[in-house]
């Protein structure tokens, strides 16, 4: 069953195209991830999707709900974690999971119950009733999508999850994701301009960039659609092996580059052991052996034709991961 | 569907009473700045100061005491509406806005937070008069003033509101300071009686719409007045509806 549908979807800010006729199609299930620099259109897709931005055309249900026809019941049925910190912290942990629940028109018992059950999902059972303010930045995140989980949403939306955290925080926050996806059976969609959280999490990646999907499928699809693998061999003797090498049928291309022998072949870590063998029999020391595997990097290279890294540089980017940090601390 | 609407509301206002129980400064600032008006600006200038004309025979510690009841109102009330604004500079705004419930809900509970907080706050003006020996009048009129309370508190609450859907940062908060605050409370004849006043002074205070909160509070609390009672509570009325439509309308417009 489809939780999310988009056809054509759009969304200009006056002359400038921000979302440009993208087709989505996310399982129940799915932890299904939006990867793309800063700007790429995810926020706004996002936005879209949870009905905070009025859509230009095209159409998006959620949970089987148009946006545009029924906001209001699409409300009910996902939960959200905004991209900038959405807490109080003048209150405590546990009123600010209370007021989610009152606002979502829950039950005294019910909310009582559901309180519980999220904190111990992420952890907080005993910072439950400190005021947020003196809680750290991870704490902080995990208490807002303890919050998105409050009233049992079939869609929980994660807006870049772990900007502006520390690399451990990250880790935690991962496997708070994973388990939740598991033992709620729900939907994630996440937005996220670092790879290794997209092969980490998600079961399914759209690349976006400037507004588009440029590609889409599971993280091991799109990594084997690069190409083989790289073995990089470091030798004295590189033209003799080489030589050798060139003529096995399983090697897709060799040739030198620099001190190196590079060896393009599949399922390049089963090959290891045939290249020594090779070099061993023709008497060629082998200094250092090196395994390359396509990354999501390299797939977002080859889509997009430059470093996801280089947006970095981008003033604005900068600026919104020290806004966010300003408010985490 | 009502009452989802009302939980709503409920639960706007369950926050805000919280937060106000518990910023201890705000409290005693609550408290500290009636008390100044009254116990230094009041009985130093009571001391040498006669009213005349229909005020004669009160002390000018007992004309105050109303205006500075309308003046905390003022204060707390519009702060209580441009407090949104602190909400969308830390983000929850998001949070409140994207809940399955009507924006109108929302401001309802934001509105009746702050006049929660302005009967509190009045009755603590009127307890400090007390112990500086202003007498109470007329019991019947003190249950009357809280109308005029609730009807200032409405007013300006929603005109906070109003403001704050319109604005984006604290930038413009000083200009409504200075520019809105202090002239909306020095008009009021909260420190004067308009019956002497030039008339250039005297049309600017008709315009003044807490003109008719702090008349209205005089009239009841110490039983004389500028106005008759009929036109305070239904300019009072008015305003406040308006306001709160402004303050709605204007909410339902505003963008995260």
């Amino acid at each position: 069953m489809s939780m999310i549908d988009i056809k054509k979807l759009t969304k200009k800010f006056g002359e400038f195209t921000a979302v440009d006729g993208i087709d989505l199609d996310v399982k129940k299930g799915e932890i299904f991830g939006l990867l793309g620099p800063n700007g790429a259109g995810k926020t706004t897709t996002i936005k879209m999707l949870s009905t905070t931005l009025k859509v230009t055309s095209g159409t998006a249900k959620v949970c089987g709900i148009d946006v545009e026809k029924d906001p209001d019941n699409v409300r009910k049925c996902i939960g959200i974690v905004f991209q900038d910190p959405a807490i109080d912290v003048e209150l405590t942990g546990k009123e600010n999971l209370d007021f989610h629940a009152r606002m979502y028109g829950m039950g005294s018992k019910e909310r009582e119950k559901r309180i519980e059950e999220v904190l111990e999902m992420v952890r907080l059972e005993d910072k439950a009733d400190m005021l947020v303010i003196k809680y750290s930045g991870g704490m902080k995140r995990r208490l807002e999508i303890a919050r998105g989980l409050m009233h049992y949403p079939k869609v929980l939306f994660l807006d870049e999850p772990t900007l502006g955290l520390d690399a451990q925080t990250r880790r935690v926050i991962w496997e708070h994701v994973k388990e939740i996806n598991r033992k709620e059976k729900i939907t994630i969609i996440l937005t996220t301009h670092y790879m290794d959280e997209a092969d980490f999490l998600c079961n399914r990646i759209a690349i976006m960039d400037h507004g588009k999907i440029l590609t889409q499928g599971t993280p091991a699809r799109l990594k084997s659609s690069i190409g083989a693998d790289l073995i990089s061999v470091k030798t004295a003797k590189k033209d003799v092996l080489e030589d050798a090498l060139k003529k096995c049928k399983w090697v897709i291309r060799v040739n030198i580059v620099g001190d190196r022998l590079h060896i393009t072949a599949k399922h390049g870590e089963t090959r290891i052991p045939e290249i020594i063998k090779t070099a061993d029999n023709l008497d060629v020391k082998v200094d250092a052996v090196e395994l390359h595997k396509p990354t999501l990097e390299d797939v977002f290279i080859k889509y997009t034709g430059r470093n996801i890294r280089e947006e970095h540089a981008d003033p604005n980017g900068m600026n919104r991961i020290r806004a966010r940090l300003r408010g985490r601390t | 569907m009502i009452t989802r609407e009302l939980t709503a509301a409920y639960t706007i206002w369950l926050r805000e009473m919280k937060k106000f129980v518990r910023a201890k400064s705000r409290i005693l600032g609550n408290v500290a700045v009636p008390f100044f008006f009254l116990a230094f600006l009041g009985v130093g200038i009571n001391s040498s100061f006669t009213l005349t004309g229909n005020l004669e025979g009160i002390s000018y510690l007992e004309f105050l005491t109303p205006g500075i009841i309308a003046m905390t109102l003022l204060f707390s009330s519009m702060f209580a509406g441009i407090s949104i604004l602190w909400d969308r500079q830390f983000g929850f705004l998001k949070e409140i806005l994207v809940a399955p419930v009507s924006r109108f809900s929302i401001i309802i509970g934001r509105v009746l937070a702050g006049m929660t907080t302005g009967v509190i706050q009045a009755m603590v003006v009127l307890a400090i008069s007390l112990l500086l020996g202003v007498p109470i009048y007329n019991v019947f009129g003190v249950l009357i003033s809280f109308v005029f309370i609730l009807l200032i508190s409405m007013s300006f609450v929603s005109l906070g509101i109003a403001f704050a859907s319109r604005m984006n940062d604290m930038q413009g908060f000083q200009l409504i300071m200075n520019f809105i605050i202090f002239p909306v409370w020095m008009l009021s004849g909260a420190f004067f009686p308009l019956d002497g006043v030039p008339g250039w002074l005297l049309t600017l205070s008709y315009l003044d719409p807490l003109t008719y909160g702090v008349d209205g509070l005089r009239l009841s609390l110490i039983g004389v007045s500028h106005f008759p009672w009929i036109l305070s509570v239904g300019v009072l009325a008015v305003f406040s509806v308006v306001m709160i439509s402004l303050g709605a309308y204007l909410f339902s417009k505003t963008e995260v």
